[in-house]
């Protein structure tokens, strides 16, 4: 009897956690974006659709995750290669290539502010190399494309370190057998990396998609230390209409936003991605 | 004749791998200055005083001084918010591993019904923007007293941290092999013993790696700790909430602080990230 209830007990407690505090308060937000005193209505996405900050801020966010997810699977692809022809101090390099990991969003913001900022580390360069004159102003309120480079930078270098993760543990789960077949029928390291990784790689790819295309959506530290409220983002205006303008069943309708547009890129990975069980390895 | 362009073939080859090796070699230098430059950057001002961090043009290497991380230390409300962010901290370390250690030794170690249920659960979590559950925590927590506490906080932050701590130590229980329990069994052991005296003694630095990653989980997060605390702001909360008004060096020694501890766990628990990433694929 003891074998058959022990493992449910020792879930228990966890099993109770998330569903008071992920499932339940999931369905009180939208619960709160829906109603008012009780009552079900669609004003509060009413005014949040008619707020004039509401596009900007879907878009940019749109935007700024276009700009960083497809780059950074790029690269992280390229670094977990290298990574995978490395022989001695290839723990050390792993290990500075994830330090990111570690680093907060806001903290990631401060760090690239240092540079970006008007008496920073880029105006100082620029200037002993005779480019400019007096220093320039990236980050001031009309400069909305050079904040955006300079979120899209910050967010590169804070959180490729994630998808390199994930996929060098991917890499390791390919057998190696594979690649010295290919070898020996002569096909080089490009074909090898198209044909053998790339195809067997795709759980990872797909995890890691998945994750950093939820955490662009929640783009929101980065965003304030660089450009303040210059850069309007989802999240942003979520915290805004919560605080600064009182309204919480808008930010609930914010938060629905967000949540919808996770959940309709989660379903489209899994999808477009998916692996048939019989060709997983 | 044939012989004089084999080696001279022999030595191109050797030359274009010599220059192969070289790119890969600069490659990964490149890669590696370009993390590490930015964070050198942000140490240079935080070593700086405030004179230094606010001239033009700046000097790339720090002053040595440490006006700027004595006034952030010393600036109101920045002890403060630094013990709440460790507590904060401390509370979502124990909180997720003591949740999360015993589904993680479920899932290794048993099979019944409802396990696929509880793994979906799990994994679900990581397509959910989890930050804005605070928004209707913070109702929530006004009703029940919990409210801008740090314990209030650190159950957001556990449900951050727990798919984590339950994906790792389902990762380590697996790791060992079920026949050691089995064997200090028929030795006499029960079950509660048989944990205690073969599994946990060699699970323990993973569970404590697991414990570190939770810790690292909320000291880094903004956007909870800043909609759940008003007085009791955390130091992420506090830099926050200050960006607009606070001078330059506030800021950097503030980022100094929140990069540092950051960057000694993160070292502390290296060997236990591609683990813990490679099984949560599946």
């Amino acid at each position: 009897m003891q074998q058959r209830t022990l493992p449910y007990l020792l879930l228990l407690p966890a099993t109770l956690f998330l569903c008071v505090f992920f499932i339940y308060p999931f369905l009180l937000v939208a619960w709160q974006a829906i109603s008012q005193d009780g009552a079900l209505t669609l004003e509060h996405f009413r005014t949040m659709a008619g707020h004039w900050k509401f596009s900007t801020a879907f878009w940019n966010t749109m935007l700024l995750a276009l700009a960083v997810v497809p780059v950074q699977l790029a690269l992280a692809l390229f670094m977990a290669t290298l990574v995978t022809r490395m022989g001695a101090g290839r723990d050390v390099i792993l290990y500075i290539w994830t330090i990111p990991l570690g680093i907060s969003d806001l903290a990631a913001g401060i760090i690239w502010l240092a540079i970006f900022e008007q008496t920073g580390f880029l105006n100082s360069i620029l200037s002993s190399l005779g480019v400019i004159n007096q220093p320039v102003t990236w980050l001031g309120y009309q400069d909305k494309a050079t904040i955006f480079l300079a979120v899209v930078l910050a967010e590169l270098w804070r959180a490729t370190a994630i998808v390199l993760v994930i996929l060098v543990a991917g890499m390791g789960l390919i057998p190696k057998e594979y690649y010295e077949a290919a070898e020996v029928f002569g096909a080089g390291p490009w074909k090898r990396f198209v044909r053998i990784t790339l195809p067997l790689l795709r759980p990872s790819i797909q995890t890691a998609l998945i994750l950093r295309t939820i955490l662009a959506f929640e783009v929101f530290a980065v965003v304030a230390a660089l450009g303040g409220t210059n850069l309007p983002v989802l999240m942003g205006e979520t915290y805004q209409w919560q605080f600064a303008l009182q309204d919480r069943h808008v930010a609930a309708a914010y938060a629905l936003v967000i949540l919808a547009i996770s959940i309709a890129f989660t379903l489209v990975f899994l999808r477009t991605l998916r692996v048939p069980k019989e060709a997983q390895v | 004749m044939t012989a004089v362009t084999a080696t001279e073939t022999v030595a191109a080859t050797a030359d274009i791998r010599k220059r192969g090796r070289l790119v890969f070699a600069a490659t990964i230098i490149i890669l590696c200055a370009w993390v590490l430059a930015p964070i050198y950057l942000l140490v240079v001002n935080a070593l700086s005083s405030p004179d230094q961090v606010n001239a033009f043009p700046k000097s790339f290497v720090p002053g040595f001084e440490t006006d700027s991380i004595a006034f952030f230390m010393g600036f109101a409300g920045v002890a403060k918010a630094l013990f709440n962010s460790i507590l904060v901290a401390c509370i979502t370390m124990a909180l997720s591993i003591g949740l999360g250690a015993p589904a993680g030794y479920a899932l290794s170690r048993f099979e019944f019904r409802g396990k696929g249920v509880f793994r979906i659960m799990v994994l679900m979590t990581r397509a959910f923007p989890l930050p804005l559950l605070a928004l209707p925590l913070a109702v929530l927590f006004i009703r029940t007293g919990l409210d801008d506490t740090a314990l209030g906080l650190a159950l957001v932050h556990t449900t951050l941290a727990l798919p984590f701590a339950v994906l790792i130590t389902f990762s380590l229980f697996s790791g060992i092999p079920v026949e050691l329990e089995e064997a200090a069994w028929t030795l006499g052991c029960t079950r509660v013993q048989a944990f205690r005296k073969v599994v946990l003694p060699l699970v323990l630095p993973g569970i404590a790696a697991s414990a570190v990653f939770a810790f690292v989980i909320s000291w880094n997060e903004v956007f909870a700790a800043a909609v759940l605390t008003i007085e009791n702001r955390t130091l992420t909360a506090f830099l926050l909430q200050n960006l607009d008004v606070s001078p330059l060096h506030l800021k950097f020694a503030g980022g100094a602080v929140l990069v540092v501890p950051a960057l000694i766990f993160i070292f502390a628990v290296r060997k236990y990230l591609f683990a813990m990433w490679g099984i949560a694929n599946r």
